[in-house]
């Protein structure tokens, strides 16, 4: 018997997309990566192509169809051409993320020649300065290069830019190098804090103020635009009364692949204690999704609090975010506390109010921040 | 905008139509998402191929299903197709 509010087996159903961190290798070190902060363990673990393709293809079995292959940099691994056009023949929309670092045109073209469906690359910034400075390199022109290869190969481009405190304000010349660019669809999202954007949470958070200001000029270049380019604009969850819905649910669609195989229901969930992930080296995808303890324990609602216990809109949000709650109220089972009526919520109003201060000067702000390199992982892995 | 009838249409770049035993529903997969496609839409959207135009699609719906006056959906649907992005005349 199932528990009341808990899912029956034969309701669940198969995950439909799945991201395949092939590395945590990268050559970048942005301050708002979302890898864990100890990804330098996985360095020495990492799937083989076989293990790679034997998993995509389980998944795919269960009915996941679109892929993502991200990082990381996965251009740092020399077996994305073999994964892209297998994954391509099992039949997925295969999308890859990547800084564009490592992108030549002789893997463009085997990547065309594979199947590839789509390129999603990531900008720090428009402008060269900041865009080396937040990434710690000096890629910009490199990108830009880049950009005209896929074009020139026909791709879907998508460009996503993370936007924050330190970038917000670049809105306008952000949007124009998009469009010069040739993009198809534009994310301009806020950093969401976790990993190492939780470290700099700080430094990123844009005020009120920046926020309403980019969202005008977001809106006058949709106005423009049409159906041209596609433009996503994401406000930092933090300022909204409710929780984002999390994954469209815990092992609901979702299903995140780390490059050690570990098997998990979202980019985050690694942190939370008391859940043992199973990894796709020892279990078939079919038992990770279906039988594992760690994706049914927030299945469902029967695991909820109060106040989700009782709320109208659980089935909406459910209760948020299992990493949120726990990062901010150390119970993963709260409520995510961007939820007004989490009594947890004073957290979030906090930090909120805290990003409302005057911008710091970049000299002030630029020695404090925490770059996602290999030396303060390999400090965080020890703590 | 809408669609004249005999011209070719094609999907949209970035979208590609599949059917998905899994889902026993046709899917329109395009970045970063995808649409389960309802039965009448999945034998519309299925008749795509670059070469056919709307009065080709609806004559070819008409014979799979005689007997039903299935023309002013067809448009209506591909109209929306169109303007959501998701087809092109060829």
């Amino acid at each position: 018997m199932t528990k009341a509010g808990s899912p029956s087996p034969e309701t669940v159903k198969g995950p439909l997309w799945v991201n395949a961190e092939i590395t945590y290798k990268c050559p970048l070190h942005c301050v708002f990566c979302y890898n864990p902060l100890n990804y330098a363990s996985t360095f020495d673990a990492e799937l083989s192509t076989d293990q790679w393709l034997k998993a995509l293809r389980e998944a795919r079995e269960l009915g996941a169809v679109q892929l993502g292959i991200s990082g990381g940099e996965p251009l740092l691994r020399d077996d994305v051409e073999v994964i892209i056009a297998e994954a391509s023949k099992m039949g997925y929309y295969v999308n890859l993320l990547t800084s564009g670092i490592g992108l030549t045109e002789e893997r463009l073209a085997a990547f065309k020649k594979g199947g590839l469906d789509q390129i999603q690359l990531s900008f720090q910034d428009s402008t060269r300065e900041l865009n080396d400075f937040l990434s710690s390199t000096r890629t910009f022109d490199l990108k830009q290069k880049v950009a005209r290869l896929i074009r020139q190969y026909d791709y879907p481009m998508v460009l996503n830019v993370v936007l924050h405190r330190m970038n917000i304000d670049h809105m306008e010349q952000i949007l124009e190098m998009a469009e010069s660019m040739q993009a198809d669809h534009v994310e301009l999202a806020n950093s969401q804090y976790y990993a190492w954007a939780m470290e700099n949470r700080e430094y990123l958070m844009p005020s009120r103020e920046q926020l309403q200001r980019a969202e005008v000029i977001c809106n006058n270049f949709r106005a423009c635009l049409g159906n041209k380019m596609k433009l996503y604009f994401v406000v930092p969850d933090y300022y909204e009364e409710r929780p984002k819905a999390c994954m469209n649910g815990w092992g609901s669609v979702f299903l995140n692949i780390a490059p050690d195989g570990l098997a998990l229901p979202c980019h985050e969930a690694r942190m939370l204690p008391g859940l043992e992930f199973p990894n796709v080296r020892e279990n078939d995808i079919r038992t990770i999704w279906y039988e594992s303890a760690a994706f049914n324990a927030y299945r469902g609602n029967s695991w909820m609090k109060e106040p989700c216990r009782s709320c109208d809109e659980k089935e909406k949000d459910f209760g948020g975010c299992r990493c949120q709650a726990y990062m901010l109220t150390g119970d993963a089972a709260n409520a995510d506390p961007v939820c007004s009526k989490s009594s947890h919520h004073a957290l979030i109003a906090d930090a909120v109010a805290l990003a409302q201060q005057p911008r710091a000067s970049d000299d002030e702000v630029r020695p404090l921040i925490i770059f996602r390199d290999d030396r303060n992982s390999r400090q965080f892995s020890h703590e | 905008m809408s669609l004249t009838n005999n011209q070719p249409l094609r999907f949209a770049r970035q979208y590609k139509l599949q059917w998905e035993t899994a889902q026993d529903a046709y899917v329109l997969l395009y970045p970063e998402g995808l649409i389960k496609l309802t039965g009448s839409a999945g034998e519309i959207l299925k008749r795509i191929d670059g070469n056919a135009s709307v009065l080709d699609i609806i004559n070819s719906l008409q014979v799979a299903y005689p007997g039903i006056d299935l023309q002013q959906d067809v448009i209506e649907f591909l109209e929306h197709a169109h303007d959501k992005g998701w087809i092109t005349v060829a």
